[in-house]
């Protein structure tokens, strides 16, 4: 809807700066609790004060797994800003993460927050 | 605990026509099957019947996980082939999980597993309770993420885990090009691997599949023959898995009674026939009679057609005192007709189990075989008419096929090399001879029957066929048509002329006795006559002397007074 009419007022203005992530993990595995470790890390350093992170274990809610198509874990998601875009792994390679959200320099129109 | 002795493993059945039958009864149970083919081989549907079967025939829930097309895709496909999968979703049978892999592109960062897909199978699994699952196109799976190792990891990993759930899985995948599927994943499933190929030949394509591996299982390492059709997929063993089936001694009328004779009270129920002979020689006759008197014991028949049509068939009997029409219209006998060149092999092998198990017929002829042949290889008609013979005996249906001889064969020569498959071989054959064609019958073989090694002249009358002795020639050839004929007549010509002969003699004979006994009477005549000649001579001397003595008494007594008494 947003890109329908990009100059219409009448919708409420959205806060582009605010990323929403999601984290999927199944249970306090290694990898899902170096995977949290590491996201919030790259948060701090690139997001700062402009992200939010919902951790979702799907030991507790395993119908999300299949309603949000999730196959390897830990699984990333980028909801906002659109498009979604997904990253899996334990997010320990930094560089890959940052091309994965599209927080990299080159492509980082965002990155000077 | 009691200690564990080495069980047989288990099998799991398909459902599948045929496949359950060349495995020994289905896939190895609790363990993970290959299905390994290029597209469009029918890898799909095998699991879907598979698991749908397990469904409907064995009780056993189970789960679909396409890793290509949609559920919506699905139920398409399988509806016709008369599948609801919705009601087997609904009542929790059945659970169709679609894993789109999409084409979004998944940056990779770090270690990851697949617990993702572990927990939807699992959910699915528990909410089931299945016993089988079925992986479609994991292909997909493995070109979705970049790091191999991991993915073989738990590829690995996912195999086990069924393994220990005990549910029986069949993964499907793409043909590799040096490997038997293009991830190694033969490496991780070794229990069972089956492959599905495509084959185009004189442009009919000839699907087929072949078990490469099945552990702990004897299993036939031929291809077999499969096709997809309306009925799904049914896979033709190129012979059953054993020869066991019953057999029957009840023996069956012909329906020409000295060819019944001829085989000790005709042929068994149950046994396949070859009648072979050139153009003409009158091979479908003698199945007319075979199909009439199964009719009219009130047997079904079906009779498959492969070069005349149903109507010129029904003329042609009719001209040789066959009503077969009236079996037609009372559903005892039914016509099949194709073209041979218009399918394949197999499409008829198919067309032709299904109206086996439809129509139930006692009786099967098929004529003439030969024709299969056109444009095919002869190992696969062979092939294909072992299936079709063992279809037959397996059923207890007696079969008849007629097979043509082409001219330049020698006429013992089948170009279908059959003659070993069968049981009874009719040969017919032409004879010329005085200036004329007729036929003769032989019986080649016949199993299990002490059968006549005469040979039979074929006669194709108004009131069906007859069987007639042949005459032998002066030099023991054969005599057949009007040189039979004529030697009937020499015969009886000769015959004549000795009893002729006979009689004049037994005339003399009968003179001569007369003149005997007539020379007999006049000698004893004439002997009497000199008896009583003589006789009379005796008598008369014999009163003389007597006469004589007397007086001479008297003369004495008179002188004695003078003389002696003094």
């Amino acid at each position: 809807m947003m890109d329908a009419s990009p100059h219409n007022d009448m919708t409420p203005e959205p806060r582009p700066e605010n990323w929403l992530l999601r984290l999927y993990i199944a249970g306090q595995t290694p990898k899902s609790l170096a995977a949290i470790s590491n996201l919030h890390r790259i948060c701090e350093q690139h997001l700062a004060g402009k992200f939010e992170i919902e951790v979702i274990d799907l030991l507790r809610t395993p119908e999300l797994a299949e309603a949000d198509k999730i196959i390897a874990i830990p699984t990333l998601v980028r909801r906002l800003p659109e498009p979604l875009r997904k990253i899996i792994g334990d997010l320990s390679n930094t560089e890959k993460t940052l091309v994965g959200l599209q927080l990299e320099p080159k492509h980082g129109h965002l990155l000077d927050g | 605990m009691t200690t564990m002795s080495v069980s047989q493993l288990q099998k799991c059945p398909t459902g599948i026509t045929g496949f359950d039958d060349i495995t020994g009864g289905g896939l190895p149970r609790g363990r993970p099957t290959l299905l390994a083919g290029h597209a469009g081989t029918g890898k799909t549907l095998f699991a879907l019947e598979f698991i749908l079967h397990g469904i409907e025939r064995h009780g056993e829930p189970g789960v679909f996980v396409s890793f290509e097309e949609t559920p919506a895709e699905i139920a398409i496909n399988v509806a016709s082939i008369g599948f609801d999968l919705a009601l087997h979703q609904l009542e929790n049978r059945l659970r169709v999980l679609h894993i789109d892999l999409g084409p979004d592109e998944l940056v990779e960062s770090g270690e990851y597993d697949l617990d993702g897909l572990f927990l939807r199978l699992g959910a699915a699994i528990d909410a089931t309770g299945a016993q089988r699952i079925a992986l479609d196109g994991v292909e997909n799976l493995f070109a979705a993420f970049d790091d191999l190792r991991i993915l073989r990891a738990e590829f690995r990993r996912l195999m086990c885990w069924f393994k220990d759930r005990n549910i029986t899985a069949v993964v499907t995948t793409e043909r590799g090009v040096a490997t038997i599927t293009r991830h190694g994943l033969e490496e991780y499933i070794a229990d069972c691997v089956v492959t599905l190929d495509q084959r185009v030949d004189d442009q009919i394509a000839t699907r087929r599949l072949r078990i490469v591996k099945y552990r702990g299982s004897a299993h036939g390492s031929d291809e077999c023959p499969f096709v997809l059709d309306r009925n799904g997929f049914i896979v033709m063993p190129l012979s059953s898995a054993g020869l066991d089936y019953p057999v029957s001694s009840e023996k069956l009328s012909t329906g020409i009674g000295s060819l019944d004779s001829m085989l000790v009270g005709g042929i068994f129920r149950g046994s396949s026939v070859l009648v072979s002979g050139r153009s003409g020689t009158g091979k479908s006759s003698i199945a007319a009679h075979l199909v009439n008197a199964a009719c009219a014991r009130g047997e079904r028949s079906l009779y498959v057609a492969l070069e005349e049509s149903p109507a010129q068939i029904l003329r042609n009997m009719s001209s040789i005192g066959f009503d077969l029409k009236q079996w037609v219209d009372a559903g005892l006998l039914r016509f099949h007709a194709a073209r041979p060149t218009a399918r394949g092999l197999e499409s008829h092998l198919v067309a032709l189990s299904g109206m086996v198990e439809e129509f139930t017929p006692q009786i099967v002829v098929i004529d003439p075989i030969t024709s299969l042949n056109s444009g095919q290889d002869s190992e696969r008609v062979k092939a294909m008419l072992i299936r079709a013979v063992d279809l037959f005996k397996s059923r207890g249906i007696t079969s008849l096929f007629t097979a043509l001889t082409a001219g330049d064969e020698a006429p013992e020569s089948t170009s279908v090399a059959v003659s070993s498959l069968v049981d009874v071989w009719l040969l017919l054959r032409n004879l010329e001879s005085t200036g004329e064609r007729t036929r003769a019958l032989y019986v080649c073989k016949a199993r299990g029957t002490a059968h006549s090694n005469q040979v039979r002249e074929f006669l194709l009358t108004t009131e069906g066929v007859r069987l007639v002795d042949v005459m032998l020639g002066a030099s023991g050839e054969i005599l057949t048509g009007s040189g039979r004929l004529m030697r009937e007549q020499q015969q009886t010509a000769e015959r004549v002329a000795s009893q002729a002969d006979a009689d004049q003699r037994r005339a003399i004979l009968e003179r001569r006795r007369r003149e005997l006994d007539a020379k007999i009477s006049a000698l004893r005549a004439e002997y009497e006559e000199e008896i009583d000649a003589l006789n009379a001579e005796i008598e008369q001397g014999h009163e003389l002397s007597s006469r004589k003595s007397s007086t001479l008494s008297a003369l004495a007594r008179v002188r004695g007074n003078t003389g002696s008494a003094e």
